[in-house]
């Protein structure tokens, strides 16, 4: 933990809190049951990946990873328009957003 | 002065995302959530990318979470009702299986890896000449096909939007119009 005092943040620091966010994120998926935690959940795991990208794009000194992360926030962006107007319609069908209670294919 | 804003931004990343997991209330993960897209944000300023940094906290910290708010509003969620046994088994096998892969991500993060060659463009080029500026010419330059498609994307994004929140079986409006 040199760095701490040598005013030089390692690329590891970066990828480490990239992957705690990450693991955060999956077991967020796994554990919770309202469908919209779970998209924000989901959208953590998107911001992670986005992390470690701009972390090795500042590493290895090129601007690509940026122009990469813009594409997938606007890509994230579009998926939760969309997301969303799925889960109001099984709100709509079935009065409820628990992932548990929505296990039929019948509309 | 880097490393002491590093370690302020990553505490409250994860804090705040561990918070989004725990919360019970929908509205308080939602929250929660905006201050972990905020210390994002504020990795992005110390990697050198001020334009990301501002489209996070618009984008993300904006426009994504009203969305999510807005959505949590009109369907009117309350506090998670919890199930009992079935909830707490999923509960321990989440946690379990989340432990795992930390232990894989650990032992790869171990092992030994090799960055690919440097590129042309260290932070100081790229802050003589504007960071804002040098995204720009990439993305109208060399990713200027991407950056249409992501304009589609968008846009099928919209119209899926509406045709998805369209009700069935009634009028939609326009034959009421006079």
């Amino acid at each position: 933990m040199s760095w701490l005092t040598q005013g030089q943040v390692p690329l590891e620091a970066y990828l480490v809190v990239s992957g705690l966010l990450f693991l955060i994120g999956v077991v967020g998926v796994l554990v919770r049951r309202n469908a919209i935690v779970i998209f924000m959940c989901i959208e953590l795991m998107l911001n992670a990946a986005n992390l470690a990208i701009v972390a090795f794009a500042d590493q290895l000194q090129q601007t690509d990873g940026q122009v990469f992360v813009f594409f997938v926030m606007a890509v994230a962006a579009a998926e939760v328009g969309i997301g969303l107007a799925l889960i109001v319609n099984v709100f709509r069908a079935r009065q409820t957003v628990y992932v548990d209670e929505v296990n039929l294919l019948k509309g | 002065m880097t490393p002491i804003f590093f370690l302020l931004f990553a505490v409250m990343a994860v804090v705040s995302a561990l918070m989004v997991v725990l919360q019970k209330s929908p509205v308080t993960s939602a929250v929660y959530l905006v201050l972990v897209f905020l210390s994002l944000g504020g990795f992005f300023v110390l990697l050198h990318a001020p334009f990301l940094a501002a489209v996070q906290v618009v984008v993300y910290a904006g426009a994504i979470m009203v969305l999510f708010l807005f959505v949590i509003m009109l369907l009117n969620l309350q506090r998670d009702v919890d199930d009992g046994l079935h909830h707490a088994a999923r509960r321990v096998f989440g946690w379990a299986l989340g432990i795992l892969l930390a232990a894989q991500a650990f032992l790869l993060l171990r092992g030994s890896w090799a960055l690919g060659p440097r590129g042309k463009e260290p932070a100081a080029l790229v802050h003589a000449q504007g960071n804002t500026q040098v995204i720009g010419v990439r993305l109208f330059g060399d990713y200027l096909w991407p950056f249409e498609i992501t304009s589609l994307v968008l846009l099928v994004a919209v119209v899926g939007a509406i045709v998805l929140s369209l009700r069935r079986g009634r009028s939609t409006g326009v034959e009421d119009a006079p």
